[in-house]
C-alpha cells in the first residue's frame, strides 16, 4: 500500500519536473533559432542583400617565398617575376570554348588542356587556374588585344623560383614544383595556382618556413567578378631567408675541377657547417620549374652517372683504407694494442687456410700504428681487426659518425651501413672471423657516404662529436652556434687521438707516405690524410697470379679511390673527404682533389694561418723525424 | 531473484524474445537518427571539398557501426544494464585516470587514447556512464530519501569525481556539461530546489577565484567571446568567420558546395566544430532550422521514453541522456552563433568523429533499451 503511494508520488514529482526540464530545452532551442533568425536575415540583412545581386569573394595572397642565401649573403634560390594567364571558371559561359579561342592566340597542347580542365573540375569555380605560364611580352599583347573574345581569361603576374648557380648547388638547395594531391596538408595557399613547394634539399626541409603564411582579403565582388569594395582584410607572413653555410663561389670551384662520377665534402671541422658539397654530375634545378618534361625526367633517371642523386650523401661506398684510424683507436681503446707495440707484416697473413694479402706484396716488415697508418699496412690492421673484433670496431666507426644518421638537413640522406654480428646474424648468416680481418681494412659490407667520411675527419681532428649541418640562419637569427665546444666530446683519450693524428700527419708529410704528392703548398699550413682504394671487384687469386693489373679491368670494375683530410694539421680548421669513382687510387686520383679543394678553401675563407716561410718540415706536433 | 531470473533470460525462448523486442523498437526514431546522419553525410561531403574522402565516407561508414551497437544495446534487459551501471562507472573513471597518465595530447590538452584504429575520449564516455551511475542511485530513492542530505553526498562525489578528472586534462567545457548533466539528473529525482539555489550561489562566488587557475587559452576564450573584436585575428577570429559565413548564408543559403567561407578555409575546423556553420551557409536559416527541428525532435523522443517508462531507473537515464544530447547540440550551436565561448564540443550525428559518433548511439542504445523494458518490474523503493 505505502509502496504504491510512495511510487506514485516519485512519479508525480518526476513528472512535473521532466517536463520543466523539457520545457527548458526547448525553450534553449528557441533561443538559438532566435539567433540563427538574427545572424541571418535580421543582423544579417546586408549579407542576405548582397546574397541576392553580389557576393562576398575572399581571395588569398600568396606570400613572396623566402630566398635561400649562401654564407656571404648571395641569393643561390631567389625569385623572378612571372606572367601568367589565368582562368576563373564562373567568368565565362564555356571553359572549353574559351581554351579553344585562347589556343588559336597562345598554342595549347593537348595535355595541357586536359589539365586545365581537370583542375576546373576539382577546384570552386571561383579560384583561378593556370592556364599558361612564363608570357613571353608578345604573347601578353596579343592576348590583351583579344581579350573581348576570351571571357574568364586574366593576366597577373605571379613569382616563380630562380637559382643562379643553376647546377652547381642543385643537390644542396633542392627544387620546388607544384604541390601534388598528396602534399595538400590542409593549408590553403597550396590552392592558389603557380604555386611551388620544396621537393628536395633545402627548398624541402626548410618548406615551412620559406613558404610562409597566406594572406586574404575578402571582397564585395558584383555579378561580373568585379571587385566593389575591401570588407576584410588579414595580412599574410612572407616566407622567410634561409641562410645556409655553403660557399657558393667554393663550391662552384670544387665542381668545376671534378669529373663525372667524383663527390667532395669540405666541412669547417670546429662548427660541422658544411662549406662545400659537390656531386658530379648534377642537374639544373631551374627545368623543375615549369613541370619538367617526361623526356628530361626519363633522360636524368636512366642516365647512369644519376644527376639527381647527390652522391655525397647518398652515394654508399665501402671506406677501404680510410677506415684504418678507427681501428686502431677501437685496438687503443680495448687495450688490445699498445702504441708501441709491432706487427711484422711478410706481406700476407694467414687465417685458417685462407691468405689476406697486404697491398704491398714485399711486406712492410715490422711496423707499429703510425707507421701503419703511413704506409697504410694491410697485415697490421688485419692482426687489430681480429684481437678487437667487429663489434668494437662498429662502434667506434658509430661514434665517429659511419654508419649513423647524421641528421643533415637534406630529406632523404642515406644512412649508410656499419656491420655488426648482430646484423649479420639477422641475415640468417654466421659471422666468421675472416670477415672481421677483411673488415679491418675498410672492405667488405660497409656503406659510408662522402658526408659520414668528412664527418669522421672533423671528429678525427677535434675529438668532438661535431654534427655536419648546413642552415646558418633562419630569418636573420642563427640557429646554431659555430663553436667546437658546442659539440660534446667523444670521450676518447687525447693521447690516443694525437697517435692517429700523427699518423695521417705522416702519410702526406713523411718520406715514403702514400699521399705525399698531395701536401699543401707551404703557405697554406699542412695537411693531414689518409688514402683509400676500395675493390669493386673481387680480384680472385688466380688472377692475382697471372700478374694481374687494375689498369686492365672495365672502368665500371676499377676500384674508388678515397680521401680523407684535415687541415692545418696543428690547428684544424677543415675537414675534407673526396671519393672518386672507379678512380682506382686514392694517393693519385683522390688525394690531390683534396689538397685543392682545401688550398680554394683557405683561399676564400681567407682564415689561413698567415705564416711566412714553410712550416712543413718542422711543423710543431710533428714528431719524429 | 537473480540466478533464476538469469537463467530465464539466457534460455527461455531466446528467438521469440529477441523477434518480439525488435518488434518494440520505435522505427521512426531509428530513422531520423538516418536522417540526421544523412545531413552529417551531406555536409562532410562539401567539407571534403565535394567529395566523400576524407570524411564523409568515413562518417557514413561509422554511423553503420554506431546503427549496429544501438540495436544490439536496445535488446539488452535493461534490469542487466542496471546491475552493470556501476562496473561501468568504475571503467569510465579508470580511463579518464589512464588517459591522464597515457593520453595523446590534442591542442595542449589531454583527451583521448588510442586503441587501435580508434580514438577514444573517455570524458564523452564518463558522462553517458555518470547518467547510469546516478540513476542506479537513485531508483531505489524514495522521496523522503531523497531529501535526505547525507543521502546525497555519494552521488555528489560521483559527479565531482568525473569532473575533476576532466579539468585536469584540462578541458573546462566537457567539465562544465558533465557537472550540468548530473545536476539534471538530480532535478528529475527530485533534490529539492533550495539546494541547487545554494550550489549556483557557491557557483557564482568561487567562479572568480577559479578563473585565475583557468589556462591561458581558456581565459582567452572567455574574453574573447565577451568581446570578440578585441582580437580579430586571434582567437576572435573564429568566431566572427563563423559569423559572417552564417550570416552570408541568409534565408535559403549559398547553395551546396558553394559556401565560399568553408571552401575557402576561412572557417576553421569546418568538419567538426564549426560543420553547422557550413550547412547554414550553404543552406540557410531554412537548412540550419531544419537540422534544428530534427535534433529537437531526437532530444523530444527521449522526453518521451521518460515519461512512458515504468521504473525510475529508466525514467532518470532517459532524462540524463536526453538532456546529455541536448548539450551537445546546445554548445556547439551556441558556439559557432558566438552566444558562448568557444569549446570544442562536436555536434552530434554530424560532425567529423569516431569517439562522439560511438558514444552518442551507445547512448541511444541504452535509451532504446528503457524504451523496449519499460514496463520491466524493478524492486521497490526503499527508505
Amino acid at each position: 500500500m505505502s509502496v504504491r503511494r510512495e511510487e506514485e508520488r516519485r512519479r508525480s514529482v518526476f513528472t512535473r519536473r521532466a517536463l520543466m526540464l523539457a520545457a527548458g530545452q526547448a525553450a534553449l532551442f528557441g533561443f538559438l533559432g532566435s539567433r540563427l533568425y538574427r545572424l541571418q536575415v535580421v543582423e544579417g540583412e546586408r549579407y542576405a542583400m548582397l546574397a541576392e545581386e553580389n557576393r562576398i569573394s575572399a581571395r588569398l595572397i600568396p606570400p613572396p617565398r623566402g630566398r635561400v642565401l649562401d654564407r656571404n649573403g648571395a641569393v643561390v634560390a631567389g625569385n623572378q617575376l612571372n606572367w601568367r594567364a589565368l582562368l576563373v571558371a564562373e567568368q565565362t559561359q564555356d571553359v572549353g570554348a574559351t581554351l579553344e579561342t585562347f589556343s588559336r592566340i597562345v598554342p595549347l597542347t593537348e595535355q595541357e588542356v586536359a589539365r586545365i580542365e581537370r583542375e576546373v573540375r576539382r577546384r570552386r569555380r571561383f579560384v583561378p587556374v593556370s592556364v599558361r605560364e612564363f608570357l613571353s611580352w608578345e604573347e601578353m599583347a596579343r592576348i590583351e588585344v583579344n581579350a573581348p573574345d576570351l571571357p574568364g581569361i586574366l593576366i597577373d603576374v605571379g613569382t616563380t623560383r630562380h637559382y643562379p648557380e643553376a647546377e652547381h648547388l642543385a643537390h644542396i638547395v633542392g627544387y620546388v614544383a607544384p604541390p601534388a594531391e598528396r602534399d595538400m596538408d590542409g593549408d590553403p595557399l597550396l590552392e592558389l595556382p603557380g604555386i611551388r613547394v620544396g621537393r628536395a634539399g633545402i627548398e624541402k626541409h626548410h618548406d615551412q618556413v620559406l613558404r610562409g603564411r597566406a594572406g586574404a582579403v575578402q571582397l564585395e565582388v558584383n555579378a561580373v567578378g568585379r571587385v566593389i569594395r575591401e570588407l576584410d582584410r588579414r595580412e599574410g607572413v612572407p616566407g622567410q631567408d634561409v641562410q645556409i653555410s655553403v660557399d657558393a663561389g667554393l663550391q662552384k670551384a670544387i665542381r668545376e675541377r671534378i669529373e663525372e662520377g667524383t663527390s667532395v665534402v669540405v666541412l669547417d671541422a670546429r662548427s660541422g657547417e658544411v662549406l662545400a658539397m659537390a656531386s658530379q654530375p648534377s642537374f639544373d634545378p631551374n627545368l623543375f620549374n615549369a613541370g619538367i618534361s617526361a623526356q628530361q625526367w626519363r633522360e636524368w633517371t636512366r642516365n647512369r652517372a644519376t644527376p639527381l642523386i647527390n652522391k655525397a650523401t647518398n652515394g654508399l661506398y665501402a671506406p677501404g683504407s680510410t677506415f684504418k684510424m678507427i681501428v686502431g683507436l677501437a685496438a687503443l681503446e680495448a687495450r688490445v694494442a699498445t702504441p708501441g707495440d709491432r706487427v711484422f707484416c711478410p706481406g700476407y697473413m694467414d687465417l685458417g687456410d685462407t691468405r689476406f694479402h697486404c697491398w704491398q706484396r714485399r711486406g712492410h716488415g715490422n711496423l707499429d700504428l703510425r707507421g701503419a697508418l703511413k704506409h697504410s699496412c694491410d697485415v697490421y690492421f688485419y692482426e687489430m681487426a681480429k684481437r678487437v673484433g667487429i663489434d668494437r670496431i662498429a662502434a667506434m666507426a658509430n661514434r665517429f659518425g659511419l654508419g649513423v644518421d647524421l641528421e643533415i638537413e637534406l630529406p632523404g640522406t642515406k644512412r649508410g651501413l656499419v656491420p655488426t654480428r648482430a646484423w649479420r646474424q639477422a641475415q640468417g648468416k654466421p659471422w666468421n672471423l675472416g670477415d672481421t680481418v677483411v673488415h679491418g681494412i675498410g672492405q667488405g659490407f660497409y656503406q659510408i657516404t662522402p658526408l659520414q667520411l668528412a664527418t669522421m675527419a672533423a671528429r678525427l681532428a677535434t675529438g668532438r662529436a661535431v654534427q655536419p649541418h648546413l642552415t646558418r640562419s633562419i630569418g636573420g637569427r642563427p640557429v646554431r652556434g659555430g663553436r667546437a665546444e658546442d659539440w660534446p666530446l667523444l670521450g676518447i683519450p687525447e693521447r690516443d687521438l694525437r697517435l692517429v693524428r700523427e699518423g695521417m700527419w705522416a702519410v702526406v708529410n713523411e718520406e715514403g707516405g702514400t699521399a705525399r704528392s698531395s701536401r699543401l703548398p707551404a703557405q697554406f699550413g699542412v695537411m693531414a690524410g689518409k688514402t683509400g682504394s676500395v675493390q669493386v671487384r673481387r680480384v680472385s687469386r688466380e688472377q692475382r697470379e697471372r700478374g694481374f693489373r687494375v689498369e686492365s679491368m672495365p672502368r665500371e670494375w676499377r676500384p674508388h679511390a678515397l680521401f680523407v683530410a684535415f687541415a692545418p694539421y696543428d690547428n684544424p680548421l677543415y675537414a675534407c673527404s673526396v671519393v672518386v669513382e672507379h678512380g682506382m687510387s686514392g694517393a693519385i686520383a683522390a688525394g690531390p682533389l683534396a689538397r685543392d679543394a682545401l688550398i680554394e678553401t683557405f683561399t676564400r675563407l681567407r682564415t689561413a694561418p698567415a705564416l711566412p716561410g714553410s712550416r712543413m718540415a718542422e711543423a710543431p706536433g710533428a714528431p719524429r723525424p | 531473484m537473480s540466478e533464476v531470473f538469469e537463467r530465464r533470460l539466457l534460455t527461455r525462448d531466446r528467438g521469440g524474445r529477441v523477434l518480439r523486442k525488435l518488434w518494440q523498437i520505435p522505427w521512426s526514431f531509428v530513422l531520423l537518427l538516418c536522417a540526421l546522419a544523412a545531413v552529417g553525410y551531406v555536409a562532410l561531403y562539401s567539407a571534403g571539398g565535394g567529395a566523400p574522402e576524407p570524411y564523409a565516407a568515413k562518417h557514413a561508414l561509422r554511423f553503420a557501426f554506431g546503427l549496429v551497437l544501438m540495436l544490439s544495446m536496445a535488446l539488452v534487459d535493461i534490469r542487466l544494464i542496471a546491475r552493470f551501471a556501476w562496473l561501468a562507472y568504475a571503467a569510465g573513471v579508470a580511463l579518464l585516470v589512464l588517459v591522464l597518465v597515457h593520453g595523446n595530447v590534442g591542442k595542449g590538452a589531454q583527451r583521448w587514447i588510442d586503441i587501435g584504429p580508434l580514438q577514444l575520449q573517455p570524458s564523452e564516455l564518463m558522462k553517458i556512464l555518470l547518467v547510469l551511475a546516478l540513476a542506479a542511485w537513485f531508483q531505489r530513492a524514495s522521496w523522503e530519501r531523497v531529501g535526505n542530505p547525507l543521502f546525497l553526498v555519494l552521488p555528489t562525489l560521483l559527479v565531482l569525481v568525473p569532473m575533476g578528472l576532466i579539468l585536469k586534462q584540462p578541458n573546462l567545457g566537457t567539465a562544465l556539461i558533465t557537472g550540468m548533466v548530473g545536476a539534471a539528473v538530480f532535478f528529475a529525482a527530485g533534490v529539492r530546489l533550495w539546494k541547487f539555489a545554494l550550489i549556483l550561489g557557491t557557483a557564482a562566488v568561487a567562479a572568480p577565484i577559479a578563473y585565475e587557475h583557468l589556462h591561458d587559452y581558456q581565459r582567452a576564450r572567455i574574453t574573447t567571446f565577451l568581446d570578440p573584436e578585441s582580437d580579430p585575428l586571434g582567437a576572435g577570429y573564429n568566431i566572427i568567420q563563423s559569423k559572417i559565413a552564417l550570416g552570408s548564408g541568409g534565408v535559403w543559403g549559398k547553395g551546396f558546395l558553394h559556401g565560399t567561407q568553408g571552401h575557402l578555409n576561412f572557417l576553421p575546423e569546418k568538419q567538426t566544430d564549426f560543420i553547422f556553420t557550413m550547412l547554414a551557409e550553404e543552406f540557410g536559416l531554412v537548412g540550419a532550422l531544419t537540422v534544428l527541428g530534427l535534433l529537437m525532435l531526437a532530444v523530444g523522443f527521449c522526453y518521451l521514453v521518460a515519461l512512458r517508462c515504468r521504473h525510475q531507473f529508466g525514467r532518470l537515464l532517459a532524462v540524463g541522456l536526453g538532456t546529455n544530447f541536448f548539450l551537445y547540440i546546445f554548445v556547439n550551436v551556441a558556439m559557432v552563433t558566438g552566444s558562448i565561448p568557444v569549446g570544442g564540443v562536436p555536434l552530434p550525428l554530424i560532425s567529423h568523429g569516431g569517439s562522439a559518433m560511438l558514444t552518442t548511439m551507445l547512448g541511444f542504445g541504452l535509451l532504446l533499451s528503457v524504451f523496449v523494458h519499460r514496463d520491466a518490474e524493478f524492486g521497490p523503493a526503499r527508505d
